[in-house]
């Protein structure tokens, strides 16, 4: 088998795997893996940054939050149907990222780093400043608001279990696709490039800056989906989305699964819900936990769980 | 005699690093298709002069024309894009990816014309550009290999492949035959005769017997500017040069 097919195989395959789970799964599992799908399409999203293009955020949240108000506001307040209410949301989250990167991709580094604190922080506080249109940290809730899917005749209401959790596999079969795709293009070679050195990438014909704009771009993309997924899906808009641990959690879950690997920010996204729902069943103090899992990661496996196996049995891994 | 335009010439260039002059008021013109080389002891600025020529560096004053039109405004990607292709003196490759894609990268650039070419330049194309490149250097056989495995002497035929795969018409070689054994020297001025068939070679090097074998001509430089510049013969026989380079 060539590489090629042997990696749209393992793809397919997963897709395929995702798409049976649903008629295996008791109910409880079932809506956890539907979460677990929208929020690693968060994740893949993130890792086009850190993962491809080498440029670690502490603001991903604000895309997030972006794709999550960007499509809740208008179903709340004006009765936009669902997948006016997505484009909406995908919209502002693609808006904020160019934006944002024209300003912040003059920095690099621990700058980057600060920046994108430090206007998530600021659209934080506006969700909370803007109270009388966003209710805060109270949020609001769609259910009663948002319109049944019509397709072909037949509805599909977002409360149904099945809606749920295939409208999030298509979410996040969309955020897997495009990352994919970008990693094996002529694009994903240069965001590589940049990442393990950019003067170099300069020095063999490419403006640096126009690409980690469009790996921006792409990485906001797919952030600001999942947001406006999961406002529809799970049918509630709040600003703790926008909070600081809503960044933090897409570098956890891209860094346990594997940093630069196309399937690690699902796998990471998976086992830490999971760690957190286990251990938080037994005690409240389960950031510690989390904390004491991220340091047997570092110790352990650096690269992530799939870095690892990358580089020890799977080099064709992307 | 009618005067050919050089491919490149720099008028008057220099670069200040704060208060210390590292190029100075430097005029130089390359001939198309010559193989020009630049001796010099260390520090004298030759780095820094070619820096500037591919763009890493910006001029503090002076200009530089390439085919008669002024490039000192363009950013590094708009001087590789009109063949000016660079290999650093400090060994520059991507080390974390295998030999392929160090030279993949340079070689898809030329394709990446149009829309969908940017996504997809159709990478049998591309391949057959990096085995090209890799053939031309004798690393054919490692494309897989990951760069940092590479032995030092591999690793510096890597950045020329790296180099040739732009499809260069002046090609900067920075001491390229720095910490080459006696073998690799060998070959290495056999695989710059070839590659000067196709392209003008602008030549640092330390090491004299290279630079006799290969350069028509030879420019001295030493404390940031032009001391001499000639034929080998002429160069070697210069009382400054004996004086200040060849320690005579
Ligand atoms: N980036 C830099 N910042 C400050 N000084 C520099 C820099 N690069 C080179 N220099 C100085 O400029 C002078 C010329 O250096 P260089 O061009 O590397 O010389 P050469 O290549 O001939 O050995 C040296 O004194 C060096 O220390
Ligand atoms: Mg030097």
């Amino acid at each position: 088998m060539s590489a090629g097919r042997r990696i749209l195989a393992l793809h397919l395959g997963v897709l395929a795997a995702l798409l049976l789970l649903q008629f295996a799964l008791p109910p409880y599992h079932h809506t956890n893996v539907a979460r677990i799908l929208v929020l690693a399409g968060y994740a893949i999203g993130y890792n086009v940054l850190l993962g491809y293009t080498g440029l670690m955020s502490l603001g991903h949240a604000m895309f997030f939050a972006a794709g999550m108000y960007g499509a809740g506001l208008p179903v709340y307040y004006l009765g936009v149907g669902a997948p006016a209410a997505f484009g909406l949301g995908l919209a502002s989250g693609v808006g904020l990222a160019l934006a944002f990167g024209l300003m912040a991709l003059r920095t690099s580094g621990p700058s980057f780093l600060i920046v994108s604190l430090m206007f998530a922080q600021a659209l934080f506080l506006a969700t909370l400043y803007f109270n009388d249109v966003t209710l805060g940290d109270q949020g609001f809730i769609l259910s009663d608001k948002l319109a049944p899917l019509g397709l072909g005749g037949a509805q599909f209401g977002f409360h149904e279990p099945g809606v749920k959790y295939n409208v999030a596999l298509a979410i996040f079969a969309a955020c897997l696709a495009t990352a994919l795709a970008l990693r094996l293009s002529a694009l994903g070679r240069v965001l590589i490039g940049i990442r393990e050195n950019e003067e170099r990438t300069r020095l063999l014909g490419y403006d640096s800056f126009r690409y980690k704009l469009v790996a921006l771009g792409v990485s906001g993309a797919l952030a600001s989906a999942a947001g406006a997924g999961y406002a529809l899906l799970f049918s509630y808009v709040g600003s703790t989305f926008a909070s600081i641990l809503f960044s933090i959690y897409p570098l956890l879950w891209t860094l346990l699964g594997g940093v630069g690997t196309v399937l690690g920010p699902l796998l990471g996204t998976a086992l830490m819900f999971y760690l957190v729902d286990t251990v938080s069943g037994v005690t409240s103090s389960y950031l510690l936990f989390v904390g004491a899992a991220l340091i047997a990661l570092v110790l352990w496996f650096p690269q992530g769980l799939l870095g690892t196996v990358r580089s020890r049995w799977l080099p064709w891994l992307p | 005699m009618a005067a050919v335009a050089p491919l490149l010439a720099t008028q008057a260039l220099s670069k200040h690093f704060g208060g210390l002059a590292a190029v100075r008021e430097v005029s130089l013109q390359i001939q198309s298709g010559e193989i020009r080389a630049i001796i010099g002891p260390n520090g004298a600025g030759k780095t820094t002069l070619v820096g500037m020529i591919c763009g890493r560096h910006v001029p503090s004053s002076g200009r530089i024309l390439y085919r008669g039109s002024d490039i000192t405004a363009l950013r590094p990607w708009q001087r590789l894009r009109l063949g000016i292709a660079y290999t650093f003196q400090v060994t520059s490759i991507f080390k974390g990816l295998s030999c392929y894609e160090n030279v993949a990268l340079p070689a898809q650039r030329g394709l990446m014309q149009g829309f969908f070419a940017r996504l997809a330049p159709g990478e049998p194309a591309v391949a057959a550009r990096v085995r090209a490149a890799l053939e031309a250097v004798g690393l054919a056989d490692l494309a897989g290999q990951r760069a940092d495995e590479l032995a030092y002497g591999h690793q510096r035929l890597l950045e020329l492949a790296m180099a040739l795969a732009t499809g260069p018409q002046l090609l900067i070689l920075d001491e390229p035959t720095q910490g080459l054994a006696e073998g690799e020297i060998t070959a290495f001025c056999a695989l710059i005769r070839r590659v000067a068939e196709q392209a003008t070679v602008l030549l640092i090097e330390h090491n004299m017997q290279v630079v006799l074998a290969l350069a028509r001509r030879v420019t001295v430089m030493d404390a940031g500017e032009i001391l001499a510049e000639g034929t080998p013969a002429e160069i070697e026989r210069h009382p400054a040069v004996q004086k200040a380079y060849l320690g005579r």
